[in-house]
C-alpha cells in the first residue's frame, strides 16, 4: 500500500476513501431492499411464531448499546493512529473488535435461542426476513472485525503509522456505516412492531 | 514476479506471453481482453439466436425441441445483456477513460483485473451449464414462480442464481473503480465539465451500477435461499408475494437498460463531432440530459409489469414517467442531429454506424414510448412486439453504437486502421440484415404471435413475416464475418493509423497508437475541452518520458481471487459444502496476499 500522500488526486481525497463512499452507497440500496422487503411482508406470516412473540427488546437493547460504544471506540483508535499513539491505537482498535465480537455473541445468542423456539428461517416470512436481514448484517460486522483484527496486527508488527492512517480512516467509514445500519434495524424490527 | 517493478522503455515494457496477460493489471490490455472476451460471448450468444431464428423460421417446425428453446432463448438473453454488450462497454471504459481524462491507469490496478476475471471466469460458468445439458431455462428475468425449486427442480437456475451474482460483484467492482478513477485521477485542468461526453456517460453507467446491482443481489439472494435452504420469501404458501421478484428484478432492470444504452450514447457523442468536424452541439445539455435519464431511470420500472395489475394509479405513474423519460433521450437525439447539421460530415464506417444508431434508436424509442401507455402495453406486452422493440434500442442502437466505437478506437488500440471498404460493406449488410430481422416483429406482435413460444400454427398467418425475419438474422451472421475478417486482416496489415488518424479532439489522440504501458510521457495540462481542436493549445506531449516512470508488475492475486469466487458458485451448484468453504478460504487468503503484496513499489 502506497503512502495517500504520494498520490495527487484531482478532489485532494484519497482514492480508498472515495472508494469507501461510493461502497457505502451502494451497501444502502442492498440494505434498502433487504429492510424494504422485512416491511412488505410484516404481518403477513401465515403461522408464528410472530415477533411479538419472540423479540427480546432488553437484550438486544445490550448489544445495540454495545455497537454504539463500539464507534466510539473507532473514533479513538483512528485519533491515536493519527497522532502515532501506538499503545493507545492497539487498545482502542481491540477494543474495538472485542465489542464487534461481543456484538456477534450476542446475535449468536438470540439466533439460537430464536431456533429453539421455533422459528428458523424456513418457518414462516417472518423468520425468511429477519434472519436474512439481520443475518447480512451480522456478516457486515463479521468483515469489519477482520478488518479491525487485521489493523491490530499491522499495529503490532510496526507497519499502522500515522501514514497509515488512511487504512484505519476507511475501516471506520464502513465500521461506522455498519452501525447506523444496524440502528434502522433496531428500529425498524425490534421497536415498532 | 509480483513485486516486480522496472522501468519502462519508450514504448514497450517488454513484457509478452500468456502469463503477462494473465497477470496484467495495465487498463489497456484488461480492455483488449474485455473486447475479446465479450466479442466471443456475443458469438455464441448470436449463435443462440440464429437456432431460435431457424426454428420459427416455419411453422410447427421440429428442429430444436420446446425445453431447448427455452434454453435458447433464456441464455440469447442472459449472454447479451451480462456476457456481450455490458462487456464490451467495459472494453471501452477500460481501454479509453484513462486516456480521455489523462491518468497513467484506473485507480484500482488490480481491482481491475479481477473484475475482468470474475466476469470471464462468471460467462464460463454460465455456459458450462450446456455441458451438463442444464442451460438455464426460465428466461432472462427469472420470473418466479417458474424459477422456484418446485417448478424447476433441476441445476438451470442454480446455474443462473449463481451465474448472475458472480457476474455482479464483477460489474459493482468496476463500477466502484471507474467512479473513483473518472472524479478522482483527472489531469490537471480536466474540470469535470471538460470531460468528454464518453467519460460522462460512463460515469453516469457506473452510478447506476453501483446503484442498480445491489437490488438485483438481494432478489437474486432470496431466490437462491428459496431454492437452496428452504426460505419462504416466492412461497404463495407461506404468505409470500410473486411480485416482490418482479419488482426487485425491474428495480435493478430498468437502470440495466440505460446501463446498455448510456456508453453506446457516448461513443456516438465522440463519432459525430469528430466526422463533422464540429464540437458537440449544446455539450452540457447532452451531459445534463444523459444524468437526467439515469435519475429518472429508477422511477419508471413498473411499465414492465403493467399486466400484473398494480392498479390505475400506478399504472398512471409509471406510464407517466416512462413518457418523460424520453424528454432527455430526445434532446440528445436533436443535439446529434444539430452536430451534424452544417458540419464537414465525413462518412467514414465509424461515422455510418454512429449514423445508423441515430436512427435505429429513433424507432426503437419511439415503440418504447408506446408501451408507456398501459392499455397499449396490454396489447403489446409478451408479443413479439416488445422483441422488435428491445431490438432496435439494443442492436439498433447499443451494438451499433459499440460498432461505431470499434471502428473509431481500434487504431488507437491496435496502431493500424480497419478497413474502410471491409467496414462499410459491414454496415450496410448489418443495417439491412437488422431491419429484415427486426422490423417484421412488429407486424408479427401486433397479430399476435407470443414471445418465448417455441413454435406456432401456420393459421397466424405469420408464417412469410417469421421466414422474412429469419433470413434477416443470418445476414447479420454474414456480416459479423465481413466484419472478423477484418479485425484479423487489418490488425496484422492495416494501413498504420499514427497517432490521430481521425483529427479527433480529445486526449487519447495525443499519443502514440497503441499508447506505451504508462500512456502520457508527462501528464498533460488540460486548457479547454476540445485540447486538439483548441486555439488556446495545449503543451506538446514529449515523445520521450523526461524522467523514468514506474509501471506497476502486474499480478496474479486477483485472478486467484476471481478462482476462489466461481469455486464458490461450482461447489454451490455441486451441493458441496466443502467445495465451497475451501474456495472461500483461497478468496480470503488471496485478498490478503494482494493487499500486503508490495504493488506499486
Amino acid at each position: 500500500m502506497t503512502p495517500a500522500a504520494a498520490h495527487y488526486t484531482s478532489t485532494g481525497l484519497d482514492n480508498k476513501k472515495l472508494a469507501f463512499w461510493a461502497f457505502i452507497g451502494s451497501e444502502c440500496l442492498l440494505f434498502g431492499s433487504l429492510i424494504s422487503t422485512y416491511l412488505v411482508y410484516k404481518g403477513r406470516s401465515v403461522s408464528g411464531p410472530t415477533p411479538h412473540e419472540i423479540l427480546n427488546i432488553p437484550v438486544t437493547s445490550v448489544s445495540t448499546f454495545d455497537l454504539l460504544m463500539s464507534s466510539l471506540a473507532m473514533v479513538l483508535a483512528l485519533a491515536a493512529v493519527s497522532r502515532g499513539d501506538k499503545v493507545w491505537a492497539r487498545f482502542w482498535l481491540g477494543t474495538t473488535a472485542f465489542l464487534g465480537l461481543v456484538f456477534l455473541g450476542f446475535q449468536y445468542y438470540e439466533f439460537t435461542s430464536f431456533v429453539r423456539e421455533g422459528l428458523t428461517i424456513k418457518t414462516n416470512l417472518f423468520g425468511s426476513t429477519f434472519f436474512t436481514l439481520t443475518g447480512t448484517h451480522g456478516a457486515h460486522v463479521a468483515v469489519g472485525v477482520l478488518l479491525l483484527l487485521t489493523l491490530l496486527v499491522r499495529s503490532f508488527q510496526g507497519k499502522l503509522g500515522p501514514e497509515k492512517a488512511i487504512n484505519v480512516e476507511v475501516t471506520g467509514l464502513y465500521w461506522h456505516f455498519v452501525d447506523v445500519v444496524w440502528i434502522v434495524i433496531f428500529t425498524v424490527v425490534y421497536l415498532i412492531q | 514476479m509480483a513485486t516486480a517493478t522496472q522501468l519502462s522503455a519508450p514504448h514497450d515494457s517488454g513484457r509478452s506471453g500468456l502469463w503477462s496477460w494473465i497477470t496484467t493489471t495495465d487498463h489497456k490490455r484488461i480492455g483488449i481482453l474485455y473486447g475479446v472476451s465479450a466479442f466471443v460471448f456475443f458469438l455464441i450468444g448470436g449463435l443462440e439466436a440464429l437456432f431460435i431464428r431457424l426454428q420459427l423460421a416455419r411453422p410447427d417446425n421440429t428442429l430444436v425441441s420446446a425445453e431447448t428453446f427455452n434454453q435458447l432463448f433464456t441464455m440469447h438473453g442472459t449472454t447479451m445483456v451480462f456476457l456481450a454488450i455490458m462487456p464490451l462497454s467495459a472494453a471501452f471504459f477500460n481501454y479509453i477513460v484513462p486516456l480521455q481524462i489523462g491518468a497513467r491507469d484506473v485507480a484500482f490496478p488490480r481491482l481491475n483485473a479481477f473484475s475482468y476475471w470474475v466476469f470471464l471466469l462468471g460467462g464460463l460458468f454460465l455456459n458450462a451449464s450446456f455441458l451438463v445439458g442444464a442451460a438455464p431455462n426460465g428466461g432472462w428475468f427469472g420470473y418466479v414462480n417458474l424459477t422456484s425449486r418446485q417448478y424447476s427442480p433441476g441445476l438451470n437456475i442454480d446455474f443462473w442464481v449463481l451465474g448472475l451474482l458472480v457476474l455482479g460483484i464483477a460489474s459493482l467492482a468496476a463500477g466502484f473503480n471507474f467512479i473513483v478513477t473518472i472524479i478522482n485521477l483527472r489531469a490537471p485542468g480536466m474540470r469535470m465539465m471538460r470531460l468528454p461526453v464518453f467519460t460522462w456517460m460512463t460515469l453516469i453507467t457506473q452510478i447506476i451500477v453501483v446503484t442498480a446491482f445491489p437490488v438485483i443481489t438481494v432478489g437474486l439472494v432470496f431466490l437462491m435461499f428459496d431454492r437452496f435452504f428452504g426460505t419462504t420469501f416466492y412461497s404463495l404458501a407461506a404468505g409470500g408475494d410473486l411480485l416482490l421478484w418482479q419488482h426487485l428484478f425491474w428495480l435493478f432492470g430498468h437502470p440495466e437498460v440505460y446501463i446498455l444504452i448510456l456508453p453506446a450514447m457516448g461513443i456516438v457523442s465522440e463519432v459525430l463531432p469528430t466526422f463533422s468536424r464540429k464540437p458537440l452541439f449544446g455539450y452540457a445539455v447532452v451531459v445534463y440530459s444523459g444524468a437526467l435519464i439515469g435519475f429518472m431511470g429508477w422511477g419508471v420500472w413498473a411499465h414492465h409489469m403493467f399486466a400484473v395489475g398494480l392498479g390505475p394509479i400506478a399504472d398512471s405513474v409509471f406510464g407517466a414517467t416512462t413518457m418523460l423519460i424520453a424528454i432527455p433521450t430526445g434532446v440528445k437525439i436533436f443535439n446529434w442531429l444539430a452536430t451534424m447539421w452544417g458540419g464537414q460530415v465525413r462518412f467514414t464506417t465509424a461515422m455510418l454506424f454512429a449514423m445508423g444508431f441515430i436512427a435505429m434508436f429513433v424507432i426503437g424509442g419511439l415503440s418504447g414510448v408506446m408501451h408507456s401507455n398501459p392499455p397499449a402495453d396490454l396489447q403489446q406486452t409478451d408479443t413479439y412486439f416488445v422483441v422488435a422493440h428491445l431490438h432496435y434500442v439494443l442492436f439498433g442502437g447499443a451494438i451499433q453504437g459499440l460498432f461505431a466505437g470499434i471502428y473509431y478506437w481500434f487504431p488507437k488500440m491496435t496502431g493500424r486502421l480497419l478497413n474502410e471498404k471491409l467496414g462499410k460493406v459491414h454496415f450496410w449488410v448489418t443495417f439491412l440484415g437488422m431491419n429484415l430481422a427486426f422490423f417484421p416483429m412488429h407486424f408479427i406482435g401486433l397479430l399476435g404471435m407470443p414471445r418465448r413460444i417455441y413454435t406456432y400454427r401456420p393459421e397466424l398467418g405469420v408464417e412469410t413475416m417469421n421466414l422474412v425475419s429469419t433470413i434477416g438474422a443470418h445476414i447479420i451472421a454474414v456480416a459479423l464475418l465481413v466484419f472478423i475478417y477484418n479485425v484479423w486482416r487489418s490488425w496484422r496489415r492495416g494501413e498504420v493509423a499514427g497517432n490521430d488518424p481521425w483529427e479527433g479532439a480529445t486526449l487519447e489522440w495525443t499519443i502514440p497508437s497503441p499508447p506505451p504501458d504508462y500512456n502520457f510521457t508527462v501528464i498533460p495540462e488540460v486548457v479547454s475541452r476540445l485540447p486538439r481542436w483548441s486555439v488556446t493549445q495545449m503543451k506538446a506531449i514529449p515523445d520521450v518520458p523526461p524522467e523514468p516512470i514506474h509501471v506497476p508488475g502486474g499480478s496474479y492475486w486477483p485472478v486467484v481471487a476471481a478462482l476462489g469466487i466461481i469455486g464458490m458458485a461450482t461447489g454451490a451448484v455441486a451441493h458441496a459444502l466443502w467445495i465451497v468453504l475451501l474456495s472461500g478460504a483461497v478468496l480470503i487468503f488471496s485478498i490478503y496476499r494482494w493487499a500486503f503484496e508490495p504493488f506499486e513499489g
